[in-house]
């Protein structure tokens, strides 16, 4: 194993007298892979990339990016870092090309090259087209992919993203994904934070999950996924049969089911798989209960969340994720 | 300008002078674009001293011509004219906290404090650019000044010394100013905040009238606040001596202005790159 690439240790910080926004976080991981930190709002994932960006002075910790203590040598580590904050940090009164040949003479390139960088980075994200428009006449999303290119341009070893894709709409975040999936491929490290489960699922080599300031949990989805069980059973029934139902699960699956309150859908773990599942159709069969869906599924990061806070994670991330209108997380998972 | 403090390590990135000045070229090509791109910015802030001359010069003129020094050639606009030069260059500075707060605000300033750059640049190139602007907005008054009937009684050397004074006093203030903007951070806050050093400094002076006829508690501070020095030493580059106040000679109010943007740098300088560094929003 090489040295890991970021390393935080016992990182704390607290805002105010109260706020602990970060508890103690430790984590570390190796080069080369895309990194995800879920949390709901609130959970501190901001407070960490701004600690790790050299942004903000925790009271307690350490941390290493690319070799450099971020704490002690602030400046050496900015040489070596990439950030896109969670609001997009353009000029509206530069052009696109403006602004991210401006960060990119900022990291020290000559005119010429800052210029080139810029034109490469803009076509990469898909902004050639607009890159001398001033971008007040950008729509938000294309702002956050200009901020997003902007982070590029110095090639930084690793690369901060701050919820990389909150409003941006279905189809770019694809691109989104593919790009910095094509950075990481290139050799960039990346750390993102998202809300998304499903984004960290489909795009992040590792996980960590982050809930008030503690990490919960870490390690890869199939990792994660593990802590809940093999499998999930999920099922749904008429109102009138729910507490029959869930005693029934109870008593097959040896765990407590979670009802969630607003769908009515009941999860529980399924220790021995489909075998599991036949028992349950039958118990509810002999109790002439019909569920109106059932099914088994490989657990998800949502039951993930479940199982770790013991609350579902869209309860707190629903209300942005609804406004966006966009980025909304499957209801139905994959298997 | 640079602000490191720790020893240098190895791996160490200490900003280099020429780094630093190349920061600092970048940052005030960015600040002066928005001028440039914006133009209703920079001709509403024209349009506002202008109309202070205008309005000082009909309405009061007739009123406080005759009790002015000699020096003035019994026009009030010739006793106006360096004064308002400071008047803009002190609200001018006010800018420089608008300005700053917005980049705060809107992030701006995480992304320039994540990047390699001279930690002092996002600050130098603030209030350089801002020097080049109220420069700007010195030299149209004063032409709509000589269109309406100013003249320097001196020499164009005195003159061009009295606007070089000015814009001297600009820039230290604008550094009062950049501190003001840091604290505040919220663009419509740090709006009202500049009015607070502003507005005493520019009315319990000698901008618009003789100071003699004012209370003595405070004529004790206006004759010898900076921006009453700074006025009366412009008015003796550009008036002559008769213009100050009995005793007071025109090197002796050039060099005690100077010594004022001297101090007055000498603290906000390192005191709003402190703030800057640590400034958290
Ligand atoms: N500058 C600050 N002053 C006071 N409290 C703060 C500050 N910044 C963050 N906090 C608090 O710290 C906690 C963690 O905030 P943080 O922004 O890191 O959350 P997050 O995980 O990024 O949330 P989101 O998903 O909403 O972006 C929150 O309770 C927040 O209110
Ligand atoms: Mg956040």
């Amino acid at each position: 194993m090489t040295t890991p690439i970021v390393e935080v240790e016992g990182i704390s910080k607290t805002f105010g007298k109260t706020v602990r926004a970060l508890d103690n976080v430790s984590l570390e991981f190796q080069p080369g892979i895309i990194y995800g930190l879920l949390g709901p709002n609130g959970a501190g994932k901001t407070t960490l990339i701004r600690v790790l960006t050299t942004l903000l002075r925790p009271e307690a910790g350490r941390a290493m990016v690319a070799g450099v203590d971020v704490l002690a040598d602030p400046k050496a580590a900015r040489q070596k870092i990439g950030l896109a904050g969670q609001f997009a940090a353009v000029d509206g009164y530069l052009t696109g090309r403006e602004n991210v040949q401006m960060v990119g003479r900022l990291y020290g390139l000559p005119m010429a090259e800052a210029t080139a960088r810029a034109d490469e980075v803009l076509g990469r994200i898909g902004l050639a087209d607009a890159a001398d428009r001033q971008v007040k006449t950008y729509s938000g999303g294309m702002q956050r992919r200009l901020d997003l290119a902007a982070s590029l341009v110095g090639r930084p070893e690793v690369l901060f993203l701050d919820e990389p894709t909150t409003g941006i709409d279905p189809r770019s975040r694809i691109d989104v994904w593919e790009l910095i999936s094509d950075l990481v491929d290139g050799g960039t490290t990346v750390l993102l934070t998202t809300q998304y489960l499903d984004e960290a699922d489909q795009l992040a080599d590792r996980i960590a999950v982050i809930d008030e300031g503690r990490l919960i949990s870490e390690g890869t989805s199939d990792d994660l996924k593990e802590t809940v069980g093999g499998a999930v059973i999920e099922l749904s029934v008429p109102a009138d049969r729910q507490d029959e139902t869930m005693e029934a699960l109870r008593r097959i699956c040896q765990a407590e089911p979670l009802l969630h309150e607003v769908t009515r859908e009941i999860t529980v773990p399924a220790p021995d798989g489909a075998r599991t599942l036949t028992e349950v159709v039958r118990a509810l069969d002999a109790a002439s209960i019909t569920p109106d869906d059932i099914g088994l599924h490989k657990p998800s990061l949502d039951d993930v969340f479940l199982s770790l806070t013991g609350r579902p994670a869209e309860a707190d991330a629903g209300d942005e994720a609804a406004a966006n209108g966009s980025n909304q997380r499957r209801r139905r998972r994959r298997p | 300008m640079t602000t490191a403090t720790a020893p240098s390590k190895p791996g160490r990135v200490a900003a280099s002078l020429p780094q630093t000045a190349r920061d600092i070229a970048v940052i005030t090509q960015r600040n002066l674009l928005r001028n440039v791109r914006l133009p209703q910015l920079i001709i509403l802030s024209t349009i506002q001293p202008i109309m202070f001359l205008l309005l000082f010069n009909y309405v009061f003129g007739g009123a406080i011509g005759g009790t002015l020094p000699e020096a003035a050639g019994g026009e009030y606009i010739n006793w106006l004219i360096p004064g308002l030069l400071v008047q803009v260059a002190a609200f001018g500075a006010g800018q420089t906290a608008l300005g700053l707060a917005e980049d705060l605000s809107k992030g701006v300033i995480d992304r320039f404090r994540s990047l390699p750059m001279a930690r002092s640049a996002v600050l130098a190139g603030r209030t350089f650019s801002d020097l080049i602007r109220n420069g700007f907005v010195i030299g149209l008054m004063l032409v709509v000044g000589f269109v309406i009937g100013f003249r320097y009684q001196t020499s164009f050397a005195g003159l061009v010394a009295g606007l070089a004074l000015a814009m001297v006093f600009s820039f230290a203030f604008s550094w009062i100013m950049a501190t003001i903007g840091l604290i505040v951070k919220n663009p419509e806050a740090a709006q009202q905040a500049v009015f607070l050093p502003v507005f005493p400094l520019v009315f319990a002076s000698s901008v618009f009238v003789p100071t003699q006829t004012m209370p003595s508690w405070l004529r004790a501070f206006a004759d010898n606040q900076p921006v009453t020095v700074t006025v009366d030493a412009l008015r003796g580059l550009i008036l002559g001596d008769g213009a100050l106040l009995p005793g007071n000679t025109v090197e002796g109010q050039v060099l005690l202005s100077l010594l004022y943007a001297g101090a007055i740098l000498a603290v906000f300088v390192p005191l709003s790159v402190r703030v800057y560094r640590r400034t958290v929003n």
